[in-house]
């Protein structure tokens, strides 16, 4: 090994430890000058920014921060830019945003704006996709409850669904059919239904269903067991299932009904914002 | 260098180098801790705030139990992201009944700040009980065992008495009536409607699980939808100085 040219031995700190002592460096120049000019930043932000608690509220610093006035602003910047297409939107028809040449179109402001507050507000009951699950309507089909014109599909965004804080909601109360009918109608009715769908069913059972149906079922189903979007009876023909279509399911919604419920998000969302959704969801394949 | 050359002093003597960082500690101690005591706009006046019912109280414990606040937090934070997702940015206000609060810093899953009234009880319900079912796409674990297990009620005043230990202003009629209230919320047509809400105002009053029986997924639930809508923001001015 070769011999280092001897340096001058460094100070110690006077400490040693069986023949062990420790040297007393000074701290490295540069980690020096970035601890320093820590300070001075911090010195510097002190008087800029809020900082010190005094008597009555802190110091609030020359630049006059603050992060309420600051998201504020940023709200209110981007509200500006938005507000000509925004305001275009609400002035509109209904039916005629998405032919305008200002916001229409999928690749439009309404379309698109439509889309983000669907996914932020309505994906979580309908599915990312719109599709919806078992208890939530599927938006992607031609099958709508309160109907599905751009005109219809607004009104239901806005006042919701049996959402009792709302004046306007839709609301439609089908009866608890356990305490109206006695099993065997039940039973019989419910292969009626069935009937209208599938190709297995009880032929006789079905038989003796339909005028359990039409006695007590069709005033709201209508006769034809087509449903009534105006009072949000679904169409019970189409094999389009809320709750299921089983023979189980089935007989679990005439006994004991059931019932949606759907927020009303007018309030909650700007005009323009429950119009984009109804353009986005309108444009999902079974607008009317 | 005189003074800076000095610090070996310190280093070599225990007691006083206790006693300095003592010294230090309790600067760094006032200066952020007593501030919050005295000064009077730390906490703003914001009206609609009321007491959590004994339900909801119920709910809370339950949501603190099962680790809720490990996923969720529930603080909105002023940035206009957040403001655009989930709401109204959360204020102090909001949480001055919450002991402990619930605002955490890790968000697996979305903020609950305002969650309330955002979705129906079904949809929590569901959801509860089997998340992927309505959001495929989600890790949470299910909880459908609160759809089984029986709320008690039992303990319900202790939990109001200790909160009006640390100052929550639940009056001697809402301690008297806190274990009947837990019925009284989820029944529309108990006798005791009127009353009930005239000791707090624009609670939800209905079966939240949908089940003849008192769960814990009625308080839960019952929680849930009352987290963020106590305040009115159609009506609520901001001080833009804080």
């Amino acid at each position: 090994m070769a011999k280092k040219p001897e340096k001058k031995e460094p100070p110690t700190t006077g400490h040693e430890w069986d023949g062990i002592r420790e040297y007393d460096n000074p701290m490295p120049r540069w980690w020096l000058w970035t601890f320093y000019a820590t300070i001075v930043w911090g010195i510097g932000y002190m008087i800029l920014y809020p900082a010190w608690p005094m008597i009555n509220g802190a110091t609030t610093g020359l630049l006059g921060y603050s992060s309420r006035a600051e998201v504020a602003e940023q709200i209110a910047a981007v509200n500006e830019r938005n507000a000509p297409l925004e305001t275009r939107i609400e002035e509109l028809a209904l039916a005629d945003i998405i032919s305008d040449d200002l916001v229409g179109g999928t690749n439009g402001f309404a379309y698109n704006s439509g889309k983000a507050t669907f996914f932020t507000f309505c994906a979580q009951c309908h599915g990312a996709g719109g599709a919806g699950s078992v208890g939530y309507p599927n938006l992607l089909d031609n099958n709508w409850l309160w109907g599905g014109s751009i005109d219809e599909i607004y009104a239901t965004i806005n006042q919701g669904i049996r959402d009792e804080n709302n004046p306007n909601t839709h609301f439609s109360e089908m009866p608890v059919f356990s305490e109206l009918l006695a099993k065997d109608e039940i039973k019989n009715v419910v292969q009626y239904v069935q009937s209208l769908s599938f190709d297995t069913f009880d032929v006789e059972m079905a038989a003796a269903g339909e005028t359990v149906f039409l006695d007590n079922c069709a005033a709201c189903h209508q006769d034809d067991a087509t449903g009534d979007t105006f009072g949000g009876a679904p169409n019970l023909a189409d094999a389009i299932w809320l709750y299921g279509g089983d023979t189980e399911s089935l007989t679990e919604t005439v006994k004991n009904s059931r019932f949606g419920m759907m927020p009303a998000w007018e309030g909650r969302l700007t005009e323009a914002q429950v119009r984009s959704v109804a353009v986005f969801v309108h444009a999902q394949g079974g607008g009317q | 260098m005189g003074i800076l050359e000095k610090h070996g002093i310190i280093e070599r003597n225990a007691t006083l180098l206790l006693v300095l960082s003592f010294l230090v500690v309790s600067i760094g101690g006032l200066v952020q801790i007593v501030p919050l005591f005295y000064l009077q706009n730390t906490i703003e006046d914001v009206d609609g705030m009321r007491p959590y019912t004994p339900l909801e109280l119920a709910g809370r414990d339950i949501y603190i139990r099962e680790g809720c606040y490990v996923c969720h937090s529930q603080m909105i934070r002023p940035m206009r992201d957040e403001v655009e997702r989930y709401g109204f940015y959360s204020l102090a206000a909001e949480s001055k009944y919450d002991h402990p609060f619930q605002w955490g810093s890790k968000r697996t899953g979305p903020d609950l700040a305002r969650v309330g009234g955002r979705y129906s009880d079904k949809w929590q319900v569901d959801h509860l009980t089997d998340p992927q079912s309505v959001v495929p796409e989600s890790i949470m674990p299910p909880y459908a065992f609160l759809l089984d297990k029986p709320l008690n009620p039992e303990h319900i005043s202790d939990v109001v008495a200790t909160h009006r230990i640390v100052r929550v202003p639940y009056t001697d009629e809402m301690l008297d009536m806190a274990e009947s209230d837990v019925l009284t919320q989820l029944d529309p047509d108990s006798d005791d409607y009127d009353g009930f809400l005239a000791r707090y105002p624009d609670a939800n009053i209905r079966n939240f699980d949908g089940q003849a029986q008192a769960t814990e997924m009625d308080a839960l639930v019952a929680y849930l939808q009352v987290l963020g809508t106590m305040v009115d923001f159609s009506t609520f001015e901001p001080d833009a100085s804080r």
